[in-house]
């Protein structure tokens, strides 16, 4: 293999994190560093700079003086800066108060009694036993030491100790300084320590005031060389700088014996950059800035956050063969299949090992070079060396090639990848799809997977990934691909499905016995390959042949299939009469035959879909991926066969339904104005629990709600069940009747927080209503259509409250992002284990069953306990109590 | 003051002390020691409540959404 990758020299055996004493920061470091210049005139590290040339290397050419390395070889090492005085380090800052407040100003023991002690000491045993952390009792030590007012070992009486942000600690009105509280820690004895949770081994208090700094290896913080030549530092760097600087001139100050106002404002500067040299957004410290004015990115700034260290560079991974481009639909794929354009498959390869079975395959790819589409892009030989196929070396290759070597052959038809869009919310945000390689320049999907993916077609990017391993493939194909996960574990039904068209095409093909001649119906099934049609229906008066659309739908359903359902247009009749239900709503299939009833979103659709949902559990996911497959293919045909197309033409409504809206909004608002009336002479009831101004605002509310409904009813009956609109919304392919209302009828009450509108002017919503008007229209109701057009006031109302929905997705996206965050954080490492229980990585269960009934929600009928009675009841033939 | 006991509220689940032989059982069934039980408190009032000591283990039968009744058990800790 690759010899660029060192072996590993040794093993961890341990990792123990405490605090670096000064001790091993001098002993770590390479060199003191003295001098704030990075480079001479000539452009060479200067000795005993912050780029000394112990520290490690970046410039090509140069060699470390430490290690010997060259630019890219040497890790880079530490040097460090003697402070002239010590600082705090801002990140210890709560550790050092709790510390300073629980530890004697005077002989600096913990405040605590000998026994008080004693007794945390065996709780910090107990918690290690348990493998638990002890970081609650700790606190709880410094909550008792806190309390403790005279030191019980030197009856020296503590006041209170004050923090002022950042760095300050005041006691009795006078400043600590950093000496005298680094003074302070050094005396407090180990044992001590101990009960304040730390060892004092590796992590002695006074370790948290900084006596020397140390400078990190110029290989954490490159300069670049600009297109002019000019050399630009890191922000590290340029902090490191102002820190020597200030150092130096602190140095000098002292040594000249400065008075102690000049001393303390360079020691307080001092302090400011060393603060910020390891967090640049400590509130109450102004941060740091850039010559452009720029905070600069220090320490903790390049670990925090999405874009930091850990979220954005270890966590967070980049990876090679994947692709990403636009997606858009094609009815014509299977569920299963996902279109690449052509220009991505020839750039997208797979590592072939060459065997004698293969041998002449790998030749024929090979010789097709990396320009024509199957063929290879690069030959890895036996001994570990990459080759790219060109043009001019491709037949040479083809020759060469010999057992064990590999071909990165490119992608082709039915190599299997996965899919995905972002974001990533649940398992079915990434699936296995197999390729076909197609012209154009967007991937295409079958518009059925939409839903779990949450795809449409205005734009969307989806990204795929190429798998590279046999194991990755069969994993890939046996757990992730689309038609494994047709049924969502999170109700147990499929979550792939038709939608729109596929709805609409199928109501439109099943709906009444239409006549549809032998031509049709063989048009209609080509795609699906079904080429034997069954008896037809009927004969025409001329003696040709005709088969019915229920009949060609059920040329897809698999034999030996039996189902009752009401559909989506089922009207919810008190009682339901079955097969004899007269808007055919009452789904009947027998044997693999649509027998009875309209085929729409309860039959088809994702989320809803029962024959889906059936089959699927029944004939496995290769015959519900099949039937999703002909669904799509049989429905956009249907859909083609009669048209279905929606204008605004579709939503006029005849002249006399227009009048009965108007009666009925008119009639609304007599209705509204006697119920402000009576609520003007106290003559009105309030309902239980609430006050007369909610119950008015209530009773208004009911009373337009149903108004609105009522015109809506009116402008359905006068649309019929032929407008598209109604088609669409009925069947349950997009839209629904209330669109259709506000489009065709009436808009209805605008709402903010569920209430009318009031906000605006004093008393009024807008200047052009009375003060303390309750009527309809100066609170929000839009008694126009879309189609009539609002008037103003009506426009205004209609604006507030479509920018609270904006709002609110805004909102709700961001929040609900976070929880998520939240949760998988919390719930990563739980694992289903094979005796049902759920346990963490420690092996402590936290479900002794599943879900607590250990059900997999994948295999219930809609998480229906009830499953097992359907089962006994088609084996027994009785039904289960 | 009346005295009441917790267990009578509505929200707090049927709590007792596991019967050793039915805990038997249950730990030889998921392959288990005490310890990996979860754990709860001897200062839960609720464990006052019925008086287990540390060492002992909690039957709690809660009310549940999918299974009507679901067992859970806790070990007794200091």
């Amino acid at each position: 293999m690759d010899n660029s990758i060192p072996s590993i020299p040794k093993r961890i055996g341990s990792i123990q994190f405490g605090l670096l004493s000064p001790r091993e920061i001098r002993k770590m470091s390479v060199t003191s560093i003295i001098t704030a210049d990075t480079y001479d005139d000539d452009g060479y590290p200067i000795d005993m700079g912050l780029m000394d040339l112990r520290l490690g290397v970046i410039d090509p050419g140069l060699r470390c003086k430490t290690c010997g390395g060259r630019a890219g070889e040497c890790p880079g090492h530490f040097g460090h800066i003697e402070l002239v005085a010590p600082v705090i380090h801002v990140g210890f800052n709560k550790t050092i108060r709790k510390v300073l407040r629980s530890v004697c100003s005077n002989c600096s023991r913990l405040l605590l009694e000998d026994k008080k002690k004693q007794a945390f000491l065996e709780q910090f045993a107990k918690l290690e036993d348990m493998t638990h952390l002890p970081d609650a009792v700790i606190n709880e030590v410094f909550k008792e030491a806190r309390k403790t007012k005279v030191c019980p070992y030197c009856d020296h009486e503590q006041s209170e100790i004050k923090f002022e942000k950042p760095t300050d600690y005041i006691e009795d009105g006078h400043k600590l300084t950093a000496t005298e509280i680094r003074d302070r820690f050094e005396q407090i004895p180990d044992e001590d320590i101990k009960v304040m949770g730390m060892n004092p081994a590796t992590a002695r208090p006074e370790w948290m005031i900084l006596t020397v700094l140390p400078v990190p290896p110029v290989t954490v913080r490159p300069s670049i060389t600009l297109e002019s030549g000019q050399r630009s530092e890191d922000d590290l760097t340029h902090k490191l700088v102002d820190i020597i600087r200030i150092n130096q001139r602190f140095q000098e100050n002292r040594d000249a014996g400065a008075p102690q106002l000049i001393i303390e404002d360079l020691w307080e500067l001092l302090q400011y950059h060393v603060t910020t040299f390891f967090d640049n957004e400590v509130s109450g410290v102004p941060p740091a800035r850039h010559r452009s004015g720029r905070p600069l990115k220090t320490l903790t700034q390049r670990l925090k956050g999405k874009e930091g260290r850990f979220r954005g560079s270890l966590s967070g991974k980049r990876v090679n063969f994947s692709a990403r481009t636009v997606v858009s639909p094609d009815p014509n794929l299977s569920i299963n299949e996902v279109g690449v354009p052509l220009a991505i498959a020839k750039q997208m390869t797979i590592p072939v090992r060459v065997f004698s079975r293969n041998l002449e395959l790998m030749r024929a790819y090979i010789m097709r070079g990396g320009e024509e589409h199957p063929g290879a892009n690069y030959v890895i030989r036996g001994d570990g060396r990459r080759i790219k196929v060109t043009e001019i070396n491709k037949e040479e290759l083809a020759e060469k090639l010999e057992l064990g070597w590999i071909v990165e052959r490119q992608m082709q038809d039915g190599d299997i990848v996965l899919f995905n869009r972002q974001p990533s919310l649940h398992k079915m945000s990434i699936m296995a799809h197999r390729v076909k390689v197609l012209p154009d320049k967007t991937f295409k999907l079958n518009p059925a997977v939409c839903p779990p993916y949450n795809a449409d077609f205005d734009g969307d990017e989806m990204n795929m990934h190429v798998l590279q391993t046999e194991e990755s493939r069969a994993e890939a194909s046996i757990l992730m691909q689309v038609q494994e996960n047709i049924l969502s574990p999170r109700f147990g039904g499929p979550i792939i499905g038709g939608i729109h068209d596929h709805i609409s095409g199928m109501f439109l093909l099943t709906r009444n016995e239409k006549h549809i001649t032998k031509n049709e119906a063989l048009e209609l099934l080509r795609k699906a390959e079904i080429h034997n049609l069954p008896e037809p229906a009927g004969y025409d008066k001329d003696g040709h042949p005709f088969w019915t659309g229920k009949q060609i739908f059920s040329q897809i359903l698999p034999d030996g299939l039996d189902l009752e359902f009401q559909a989506n247009v089922c009207n919810k009749c008190d009682t339901c009469k079955k097969l004899d239900c007269e808007y055919d709503a009452y789904v009947v299939i027998r044997n693999g035959e649509l027998i009875k009833g309209t085929i729409d979103e309860k039959a088809i659709g994702a989320f809803k879909g029962m024959i889906l949902d059936r089959i699927t559990k029944k004939y496995g996911s290769a015959a519900g991926a099949k039937f999703i497959d002909d669904v799509t293919k049989l429905a956009t045909r249907g859909v083609m066969k009669t048209g279905l197309s929606f204008g605004i033409s579709d939503e006029d409504i005849p002249r006399e339904a227009r009048l009965n809206i108007d009666e009925e909004i008119a009639k609304a608002e007599q209705d509204v104005a006697d119920l402000i009336r009576a609520y003007e002479n106290k003559e009105l009831d309030p309902l239980p629990g609430r006050t007369l101004d909610e119950t008015i605002e209530l009773k208004i509310m009911q009373t337009l709600g149903k108004a609105r409904d009522r015109t809506g009813a009116i402008a359905g009956n006068h649309l019929g069940l032929e407008n598209s609109a109604v088609i669409m919304a009925k069947s349950g392919a997009r839209g629904s009747m209330l669109n259709l209302t506000q489009m065709a009828a009436c808009v209805g009450q605008q709402a903010v927080r569920g209430e009318r509108i009031r906000r605006g002017y004093a008393g009024r919503t807008l200047p052009h209503f009375d003060k303390g008007d309750l009527g309809a229209d100066a609170h929000g109701f839009v008694k126009s259509s879309y189609k009539s057009g609002l008037n103003p006031t009506e426009y205004f109302f209609h604006s507030i409250g479509g920018r609270e929905g904006l709002v609110d997705t805004a909102v709700r996206t961001s929040q609900s992002g976070y929880l998520q965050r939240r949760l998988v954080n919390a719930l990563q490492d739980l694992e289903v284990q094979y005796d049902g229980s759920v346990r963490e990585t420690r092996g402590v269960i936290v479900q002794f069953k599943y879900g607590e009934d250990g059900i997999d929600s994948t295999k219930s009928d809609y998480n229906d306990p009830a499953t097992i009675h359907k089962i006994v009841s088609s084996v027994t033939g009785k039904e289960v109590e | 003051m009346s005295k009441f006991s917790l267990l009578d509220h509505e929200l707090i689940p049927h709590h007792e002390i596991a019967d050793e032989d039915e805990l038997k059982s249950i730990l030889k069934h998921y392959n288990i020691g005490r310890e990996d039980l979860p754990k709860i408190k001897v200062s839960d009032p609720v464990v006052k409540e019925i008086g287990a000591e540390v060492g002992d283990v909690v039957k709690i039968t809660r009310n549940s959404a999918t299974a009507g009744e679901a067992m859970y058990y806790r070990y007794v800790i200091d």
